[in-house]
């Protein structure tokens, strides 16, 4: 069995955001970009699957302009057979990517394919679910657990939910997102980051894949929260009580 | 007629007016509802209350599924929850008994087809999260999740980066619109109203299942819901075990608070899953927020920004969660709570 995974490019989760002057959008330029965690995560899982006897190949798929190809690398040094960038250049919406997807999955024919439950910059949380839609799939979303039985070709998802963890039983094939708690990713070792630079990588164009990409969305601008008054220190609980009593009316 | 609020739009991204008018011609929304004992539940209602700002003259309908009685008293008191809502629509099925998403989106789609909403709305949380997208991409349009704020049929606010910046949307696309909105942003009204509602039913026959439900683990507790309390006491990693944690517990009772937990405290197993407040677990706006041992990681101030009043307990003077509180006490939580649980006055 094939499985697919989604790996994104994104600002690295450590850094402070910057939004432009312009409001046209947050600022990349210089500033340091990582594979999303929630990818990264997908990707062990893949990998692990693989370890255990229970896939063939891992196929790491990146969507996005030229330099989306170092978080493919980043993949393949992880662990992937093989990586897939569709280059495109311009604003990529869940929709467009989903579309995207299911192309290469008409031509790859996975078993399963395993993305993050949201990218740390758009907060979108839709991708996973909407590939599933447009393939007719099975989702387990917000995965904390993944477990696949080869023989009965069904997969048990473990789900973190509002009310705690519900269990799902999926056939193959399916989508999984995966939540944080899933795994706890590997770091690419030296060897295999120079063994990735020879692992294939197939490039696509939207057009390639008979998919248009312009959005019914489109961004008015971007700009910062209001900001929080500046808050005080106290010196002790009795002050403090007295503050939310007496100052904020909170107790 | 539907009111758009004007806004200043730079030139170069003046709304194309065909589609504005299309949508605002007529507006109609369906809320994708939950129910539970026989009653709707507050995040519905927070939905439906979000579309009261899409426009004048929205009539919302609200869908229900699941099976026998308890879905029949849920659609009764859908019936008198809302002043805006006329319609309650059922969906009676075993498919719906555990609320799967490959059967919720294709009944979304069904009501669509037959109906012609102009808006569906939902609530994001797991389940609203679950269903949208998915239901999204059955219509071919694109879902705008995490609605923050509404102005008007067709542009929201939704944040990103952890909610350190704030995106304004337009939606450029045909009906329906779909969206998602933080019941946070749109707390639902309080009291009961008028009935004035029509029911219609739905069968559902499509019977292939590739997905079933196994079982729900949770923990049973007396504390409120963390996701509307008007409290909340969070603990982080300092907490050390799961028996400290019963502090922050025996605090919050005192508080009549729900709990809630870092994520760094989850993946240490002091709390389930479920009190994880964060960019990636529940988004809280209590009136007070008490966070104790929490070093104020940027995704962790993502899901509390919004609380009225926070207060911050932390031995470490340089923890970032002193910048985003209210109140801040440099000290050790081990002696400020038991100080706390004696002074606190009797609630």
């Amino acid at each position: 069995m094939k499985i697919m995974v989604a790996v994104k490019r994104v600002i690295d989760y450590a850094v402070k955001i910057r939004v432009k002057a312009d409001k046209s959008g947050v600022e990349t330029q210089n500033v340091k970009m990582s594979m999303n965690p929630f990818c990264e995560i997908a990707l062990e899982e893949a990998l692990r699957i693989k370890e255990a006897g229970l896939a063939s190949e891992v196929v790491a798929v990146t969507m996005g302009p030229k330099q989306s190809i170092d978080t493919l690398r980043t993949g393949l040094a992880m662990g992937a057979d093989r990586g897939i960038h569709v280059e495109a250049t311009g604003d990529l919406f869940p929709l467009a990517v989903a579309k995207l997807f299911k192309a290469l999955v008409e031509i790859e024919k996975p078993g399963l394919i395993i993305l993050g439950k949201q990218a740390i910059d758009n907060d979108c949380n839709q991708t996973g679910q909407m590939v599933a839609g447009l393939l007719g799939w099975p989702q387990g979303t917000f995965a904390s657990k993944v477990v696949l039985d080869k023989e009965k070709q069904e997969v048990m998802v473990d789900r973190e939910v509002d009310g705690g963890l519900e269990t799902v039983c999926l056939n193959l094939p399916a989508v999984i997102t995966t939540d944080l708690r899933l795994n706890q990713p590997r770091y690419a070792t030296l060897p295999n980051i120079m063994k990735a630079k020879s692992k294939p990588v197939k490039k696509y164009t939207p057009e390639e894949l008979n998919v248009a990409t312009k959005s019914d969305l489109e961004v008015v601008e971007v700009t910062e929260p209001p900001k929080r008054k500046a808050g005080v220190l106290v010196s002790s609980v009795d002050e403090l009580i007295d503050k939310l009593k007496n100052e904020a009316h909170v107790i | 007629m539907a009111i758009v609020r004007a806004l200043r739009v730079p030139l170069r991204l003046r709304p194309r007016f065909s589609s504005l008018s299309s949508i605002a011609g007529s507006i109609s929304t369906l809320v994708i509802g939950e129910h539970e004992g026989g009653a709707v539940k507050a995040p519905t209602l927070s939905a439906v209350e979000a579309a009261k700002y899409l426009g004048e003259g929205n009539s919302v309908s609200v869908l229900l599924a699941g099976t026998g009685s308890s879905l029949q008293d849920a659609a009764e008191h859908a019936a008198s929850c809302h002043p805006s809502i006329s319609q309650v629509i059922v969906a009676d099925s075993d498919h719906f008994v555990h609320h799967l998403a490959e059967p919720w989106a294709r009944l979304v789609q069904l009501v669509q087809q037959r109906e012609g909403y102009s808006h569906i709305v939902t609530v994001s949380n797991s389940f609203g999260k679950n269903v949208l997208p998915r239901a999204a991409a059955l219509l071919d349009v694109s879902p705008i999740t995490d609605v923050v704020s509404i102005s008007g049929p067709n542009q929201f606010v939704r944040p990103i980066y952890a909610g350190n910046a704030l995106s304004t949307v337009r939606y450029t696309g045909n009906s329906p619109c779909l969206l998602s909105v933080r019941s946070t942003s749109f707390p639902e009204p309080t009291g009961l109203c008028d009935i004035c509602v029509t029911h219609s039913y739905y069968c559902i026959t499509d019977s292939i299942r590739k997905s079933r439900y196994v079982k729900l683990t949770s923990q049973e507790t007396e504390r409120p819901d963390l996701g509307n309390a008007k409290v909340v006491v969070t603990g982080g990693r300092a907490l050390k075990s799961a028996e400290n944690f019963k502090m922050i517990e025996k605090l919050a009772e005192k508080l009549g608070a729900a709990v809630g937990a870092t994520r760094a405290a989850v993946d240490a197993g002091f709390v389930p899953n479920d009190l994880q407040v964060g960019q990636t677990g529940k988004i809280v706006a209590p009136e007070l927020y008490l966070a104790f041992g929490v070093s104020g990681a940027i995704q962790h101030v993502a899901g509390m920004r919004d609380s009225k009043v926070i207060v911050a307990v932390n031995k470490d003077s340089d923890a970032p969660i002193f910048k985003v509180a209210d109140y801040g006490l440099v000290g050790d939580l081990f002696e400020v709570i038991p100080e706390l649980l004696e002074k606190l006055p009797e609630k």
